[in-house]
């Protein structure tokens, strides 16, 4: 296990640096002016030009540009925005908030998933296997924006359950992480479902079964493990699509979240903002994914050995 | 060596000779896995019946129709004994097994009796029957690759099995899983439970099967084709383990198999099935010196011969296919195929009914023809062959 963690960690180290390389080169060194389209409607003024050329290091190659800008990432030095505010101040206020939908998110997605693809996949053919293929399919059918504006005018506005929008409460976040997860909750259950119908018919549970264990026992123990394995890949790939579906999200219900941030400051054409804030969400993304991995690995123990 | 009436290509070597087992022509062949446990040397079968089925029926309603995989089935096997059910592919040999375990899916419908100690197991409850499932019957199953589940240690497997049906300290379940590693000649026991599937060999996963079956003392044991999926050098050893372990727990073999020459050397007794009935039981020895039933007859001239040369050693299959069992034609379900078939074998079935000796029966019209010729597998040879 413990060489499996430092291959995995091995393995990360080129991903990190493609990914935030290409984020950064994107950013600042596309052909053509590096200012054009970076302060709003106007041309940049010269000041902030040479802020930014001293601070990005424009002046230097492109390789050596992003090294220096890593380095300072990693002393904590993430830049600042057009007019002068710390974009590392705004990120720690902005990420738990990502943060915490997010993860609502996932366990919606994880905890009601599971349990509506196990009620399916038991009980095949019968009235709540049906219930949940056609109410998973309606969620898979419907874009998230839609899906939040009817989630947030029916249970928001006319049945007042929820806030309608963001007011800094966990509770706050529930209905948008409901709606954030829903189409992953509808993926998990009919996945869940469509491995627990599969190896219910495996070989291993008949002999299961033939041991005289009881169905509880047969399911939860002997199907549900294997099952779960690729719902913890799904949900591990499924992270990166949550941040997105998070800017949207994020947006409906004006939560000041991470992905608020990113569609203001590519909005606002601010691309110290941007960068520095996708850099971290590549970076947060890689970590979930390492562990996600690991595990996996736990789960399934030929993963482990290989 | 040479019994008179043995027939050419039967691979039961001559009981006469000091039971025959250690003569070297056995273990040589290559393609010989038939004779390998010393079934004489054993403890022989007991007087208490265990498990007796009784016109056992099962069938599957299917979108194309009924398909009866299984019409009456009747036997009865007692302590320490072994008995073989042989058939073709789609005999009905598994289902009928599976019946006896109550694995069959919800959709087969059953009929008939299964007495386990004269209880009929399918007049009792789910949790009954779950109680004697896996401790007074268990099964072993065909392929050990796929039988064991692959995140699961194999020691936590084998402790399930107890722990399911007995309340102790899961210590103590995995001591018990360990000593029953050392019984099916696993080595290092104790290392070996901390393993997953995929870390044993096909040959050593069956062995952890047979530990599996055995670690609650069982009184029956369904061993479905335990060892077709084997490499043909193991096979043997996890046979011999198989009737090794039997007494060591006293229970009786249901040792199921489409090849004759397995049960040659372990079973006690043999019943042939055929398009889901038995149409011949007898003694092992009787059914291959001395079959009443043509099916059996071609099942014995299309197994390697142990002489291992000439003619003899070609493989001969029967000609034809088994019937359909949504439509079973009329008559004798084997007059298609059958070289003795006359007309009434295409009017009316056969019943089991007695032959030339005693307990030995067989459904055919005329299995007296069978009794006149020495070799009964004569009727199978194709032209150039027939003497
Ligand atoms: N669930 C089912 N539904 C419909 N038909 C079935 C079902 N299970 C088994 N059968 C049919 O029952 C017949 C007997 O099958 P069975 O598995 O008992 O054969 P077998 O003698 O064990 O053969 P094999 O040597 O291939 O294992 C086959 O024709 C099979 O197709
Ligand atoms: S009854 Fe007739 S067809 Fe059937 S096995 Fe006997 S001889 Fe052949
Ligand atoms: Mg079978």
């Amino acid at each position: 296990m413990g060489r499996y963690v430092v291959q995995r960690l091995g393995q990360m180290v080129p991903v990190v640096i493609g990914t935030t390389f290409l984020i950064y080169a994107l950013v600042w060194s596309l052909p053509g002016d590096p200012f054009a389209a970076k302060c709003g409607d106007r041309p940049c003024p010269q000041n902030y030009i040479d802020r930014m050329t001293a601070e990005y290091n424009l002046d230097d190659p492109l390789p050596l540009a992003y090294l220096q800008y890593m380095g300072n990432l990693l002393t904590g030095d993430f830049g600042q925005t057009f007019s002068g505010a710390s974009i590392a101040d705004e990120l720690l206020q902005r990420y738990p908030t990502t943060l915490q939908l997010t993860v609502l998110a996932i366990l919606v997605e994880v905890v009601i998933g599971v349990a509506a693809g196990v009620l399916a996949g038991t009980r095949r053919g019968g009235f709540l296997d049906n219930l949940v293929l056609v109410s998973t399919l309606v969620v898979v059918s419907i874009p998230v924006f839609v899906l939040g504006l009817l989630a947030q005018i029916t249970f928001g506005v006319r049945l007042g359950w929820f806030p309608v929008t963001s007011d800094g409460t966990l509770f706050s976040l529930v209905l948008p992480a409901i709606v954030l997860g829903s189409l992953s909750l509808a993926f998990v259950a009919r996945l869940v479902r469509a491995n627990l119908v599969e190896n219910l018919r495996t070989d291993y549970v008949r002999t299961a079964i033939a041991k005289g264990l009881t169905r509880q026992r047969v399911i939860g123990v002997h199907t549900l493990r294997n099952s779960l394995i690729p719902v913890v890949t799904f949900v591990g790939a499924d992270f990166g699509g949550l941040l997105g579906g998070a800017v949207v999200v994020e947006g409906i219900f004006n939560i000041p979240g991470v992905g608020n941030m990113i569609f203001r400051g590519i909005n606002a054409h601010e691309g110290a903002t941007v960068t520095a804030a996708v850099t971290v969400l590549v970076l947060v993304f890689l970590i979930v994914n390492l562990l996600v991995d690991l595990l996996y690995a736990v789960i399934d123990p030929r993963i482990r050995h290989a | 060596m040479t019994n008179p009436s043995m027939p050419i290509g039967a691979p039961l070597p001559d009981p006469a000779a000091g039971g025959g087992l250690d003569q070297p022509a056995v273990t040589e062949s290559a393609a010989e896995v038939h004779v390998a446990t010393k079934l004489e040397e054993t403890a022989g079968p007991g007087d208490t019946e265990v498990l007796r089925v009784e016109d056992l029926t099962v069938s599957f309603p299917t979108d194309d129709g009924l398909v009866r995989a299984v019409r009456g089935v009747s036997y009865a096997v007692h302590e320490r004994e072994v008995l073989g059910i042989v058939g073709e592919s789609g005999s009905g040999k598994s289902v009928s097994s599976m019946a006896v375990m109550g694995l069959l899916p919800k959709s087969a419908r059953i009929a008939g009796k299964i007495l386990y100690r004269g209880d009929d197991l399918l007049k009792k409850s789910p949790k009954q029957q779950r109680a004697l499932r896996g401790r007074k019957i268990a099964m072993i199953f065909q392929d050990p690759m796929t039988a064991l589940n692959p995140v699961y240690s194999i020691g936590d497997q084998l402790a399930e099995a107890v722990l399911s049906h007995e309340i102790m300290p899961r210590k103590k379940a995995l001591a018990r899983a360990e000593e029953m590693l050392a019984l099916v000649g696993i080595p290092q026991p104790k290392r070996r439970l901390d393993n997953y599937p995929h870390e044993f060999s096909g040959g050593m996963r069956q062995r952890a099967m047979i530990a599996m079956a055995v670690i609650n003392n069982p009184d029956v044991i369904i061993a479905d084709e335990p060892t077709t999926a084997l490499d043909v050098t193991v096979q043997a050893q996890i046979l011999e383990t198989l009737v090794q372990v039997k007494d060591e727990v006293n229970a009786a073999i249901v040792l199921i198999t489409h090849d004759l020459g397995v049960v040659a050397g372990m079973a006690h007794r043999v019943l042939v099935m055929y398009a889901g009935k038995p149409v011949e039981v007898a003694e092992t020895d009787r059914v291959f010196y001395h079959p009443r039933m043509p099916y059996t007859a071609g099942l014995l001239g299309s197994i390697p011969s142990l002489e291992g040369s000439g003619s003899g050693s070609r493989l001969r299959p029967i000609v034809g296919t088994p019937p359909s069992l949504i439509n079973l034609p009329k008559g004798c379900p084997f007059s298609p195929r059958c070289p003795l078939a006359t007309d009434i074998c295409h009017e009316s079935e056969p019943p089991l009914a007695a032959t030339d000796e005693l307990g030995h029966v067989a459904a055919c019209h005329h299995w007296d023809k069978l009794a006149e010729v020495d070799d009964p597998t004569v009727y199978f040879r194709t032209e150039s062959e027939a003497v």
